[in-house]
């Protein structure tokens, strides 16, 4: 595979919080279009390696490039604005904000209004604020809140919450999406329908998906290829069917001599 | 034409108070013509405010709303607002009064061109007064609004306390006479038209026949801009992402909010209208003093934000109006009419004490203030139930969810 096909390539990403290493030179690629999940045990250092791609921490050495451009030194503001877009794994939503209005301030990056148009309200203004909403519209309905618009984020139930929180990251018009244990807390069902919802994204949003996730069902069932962490480093890469007989896996997960 | 009543008549349904603001500002702007009849009023009369009270009142509550953006919608706790009062007090000082007298200037002023120093009309020095007090905001946020919470809190204290000790010794930085240190500027120059004069409106309110009713028509234009601007700025992209900065920070900034930026610009528009208050008021009472700008300003602009409701416009219009009054009018009335029953106590020596008690309660009985913010609804949809996500009775089958038939 080329490089050209990859949309982000991380090369020897280390990430140092005094004495504890939590990215140990994690060389890490995500192809365009792909559903690619990364799993570890607890504490493996997931949401580290996920917070150095969006921009929330900044790596101690190494470098990520996302679709030709070096991100690794970019405020977070500004990687959204060139394509990442995110969900959280303790949900963030603008809870005092409708549904509608976070959608709307998933689109920040993508809008242009200024403060003389906001105040002059000018035909540009009010044109592309219209152009907005029946935008954050369509997304909400894509992703399930067809008639929960101006309700207020923390009033939703938990998995229209999980929903908005996909809403939002795709107002943000992600070439990739990066979920964070979407599925944690929903019952096996809910897990099944987000799996396929997804893949159904994906496929119509032309998008890469890089997903951490604790169900292995989920994990199995949805991504291409999987990368496994222990104490922050890769342990493990491949397919989901070579990551379920790999033995340091197995280890990782289970414990020594569980692989016999 | 047909269409506009329309929809005024469409909102009026949808919300019977539509018609409380226009009321509001028709009794606004008559209330100086009608002031000898509200305060010969029984009962209630003596505890009308005077214009003059008013114009003051409003100065502070202009001060208020200019807070509630930095405070309200963005949540950056800022204690030292009186700042940005002080430099627009200046602003006018320099630009409209004898300070400078080594040099001559005159630009569409209201008083005589005989005068030494610098006299620009007020009209621009409003907008100046607005635009430095800005750059001031800007400055002081660059470095402090990477602080999050109470420690921005202390360092706006810190700034809030510097600048009028800057002012107060200003009067020799290096033998150059800036502030005229303690015993301030004045006077400053009156608000006037004088390229309107012929069509009888007074060339300089000061002098005019009803000085307070002419500086009172203006305050009250004023505040009604500012408010104005105020929704506006709520209702737009940047005052989106102000909220989602105040409701969640990090998720803010992962959504494409750039943060510096944004938080500056709250800084800076919250600064502008104190900032063109400042000078306003400066004009009206014809001065500015260090010992106007200390640091229960700040706090008390804040019991104002607090008490209306932080984020809402109209609660913080109100509560910067009920505490303006009760602090330059209210109070002593209350007191003289308790001296008048025969108890020997003044309410004016216990006014810090008495907000502390009114926001005490507000917090108890009514944290999110007298009217709070109401995250406005954008649509007026039934929020019933949602189309399901998935169908229980044909084992997780996605529900056919087309966003084109939406």
């Amino acid at each position: 595979m080329s490089v050209a096909d990859n949309l982000l390539v991380a090369t020897k990403v280390r990430k140092e919080f005094g004495g504890l290493l939590a990215s140990d030179d994690i060389d890490f690629t995500i192809p365009r279009g792909a559903i690619v999940a990364l799993i570890g045990p607890n504490g493996a250092g997931k949401t580290t390696f996920f917070n150095q791609l969006t921009g929330v921490y900044k790596p101690t050495s190494g470098s990520i490039v996302f679709d030709g451009t070096e991100v690794s030194y970019l405020p977070p503001h500004a990687i959204t604005a060139l394509g990442i877009g995110r969900t959280f794994q303790n949900i963030r939503l603008f809870s005092q904000m409708t549904a509608l209005e976070n959608v709307l301030v998933g689109m920040h990056c993508r809008l242009h209004s200024g403060i003389l148009g906001a105040i002059v309200r000018t035909r540009r203004v009010k044109r592309e604020e219209a152009e907005a909403r029946d935008r954050a519209r369509e997304l909400l309905s894509y992703c399930g809140l067809k008639r929960r618009h101006s309700e207020r984020a923390g009033g939703l139930p938990y998995g229209d919450q999980r929903r908005l929180e996909v809403a939002r990251a795709l107002a943000t018009d992600p070439k990739l999406l990066l979920l964070d244990e979407p599925t944690a807390g929903m019952n096996p069902q809910e897990s099944a329908d987000f799996t396929a919802f997804v893949r159904r994204v994906r496929d119509e949003k032309d998008l890469a998906v890089l997903l951490i996730e604790h169900d292995m069902k989920v994990v199995m069932g949805v991504s291409e290829r999987i990368t496994v962490l222990e104490y922050g480093a890769k342990i493990a890469e491949g397919s989901p069917a070579e990551i379920q007989a790999d033995e340091r896996v197995i280890e990782a997960y289970l414990g020594k001599g569980a692989a016999a | 034409m047909s269409s506009y009543i329309d929809r005024v008549r469409s909102r009026a349904r949808d919300n019977p108070n539509v018609w409380l603001v226009p009321a509001v500002i028709a009794l606004g702007l008559l209330y100086p013509f009608i002031e000898d009849g509200m305060r010969n009023l029984p009962l209630i009369g003596d505890f009308m405010p005077t214009t003059g009270t008013l114009v003051v009142m409003i100065a502070f509550t202009m001060m208020a709303v200019g807070l509630n953006i930095v405070v309200g919608y963005c949540g950056l706790l800022d204690l030292g607002y009186v700042a940005f009062y002080a430099v627009g007090a200046y602003t006018a000082g320099w630009l409209a009064s004898q300070h400078f007298e080594q040099i001559k200037f005159h630009l569409g002023s209201s008083v005589s061109n005989e005068q030494v120093g610098i006299h620009v009309t007020m009209w621009l020095v409003l907008i100046v007064a607005g635009l430095l007090t800005m750059l001031a905001g800007i400055v002081i946020g660059l470095p402090t609004l990477r602080l999050r919470g109470d420690y921005l809190a202390i360092v706006t204290l810190g700034f809030g306390e510097i600048i009028p000790q800057v002012v107060r010794n200003g009067d020799s930085f290096g033998g150059f006479n800036l502030t005229n240190g303690t015993f301030g500027i004045a006077p400053i120059d009156p608000v006037g038209f004088p390229l309107l004069s012929a069509v009888g409106l007074p060339d300089n309110f000061q002098a005019s026949d009803n000085r307070e009713r002419w500086y009172y028509i203006v305050a009250f234009l004023l505040l009604l801009l500012t408010v104005f601007c105020s929704v506006r700025l709520r209702d737009s992209r940047l005052g989106r992402a102000w909220i989602a900065i105040r409701e969640d920070e990090t998720a803010a900034a992962a959504m494409g909010v750039p943060l510096m930026r944004t938080k500056t610009w709250a800084y800076a528009l919250g600064a502008l209208f104190g900032g063109i208050a400042g000078a306003y008021y400066a004009s009206f009472k014809s001065g500015a003093f260090p010992a106007d700008f200390y640091f229960n300003i700040s706090v008390f602009l804040l019991c104002m934000v607090i008490l209306g409701g932080m984020g809402s416009i109209w609660g913080v219009t109100v509560g910067g109006m009920i505490l303006a009054y009760l602090n330059f009018d209210g109070l002593s009335t209350i007191g003289s009419k308790i001296q008048d029953a025969g108890l020997n106590f003044d309410p004016t020596k216990y006014q810090f004490g008495i907000y502390g008690i009114i926001i005490v309660l507000m917090m108890l009985f009514r944290p999110a203030g007298l009217i709070p913010e109401r995250r406005h609804k954008i649509e007026f949809e039934e929020g019933v139930h949602d189309t399901p996500f998935y169908d229980v009775q044909t084992e997780g089958a996605l529900t056919d969810r087309d966003p084109s038939d939406d």
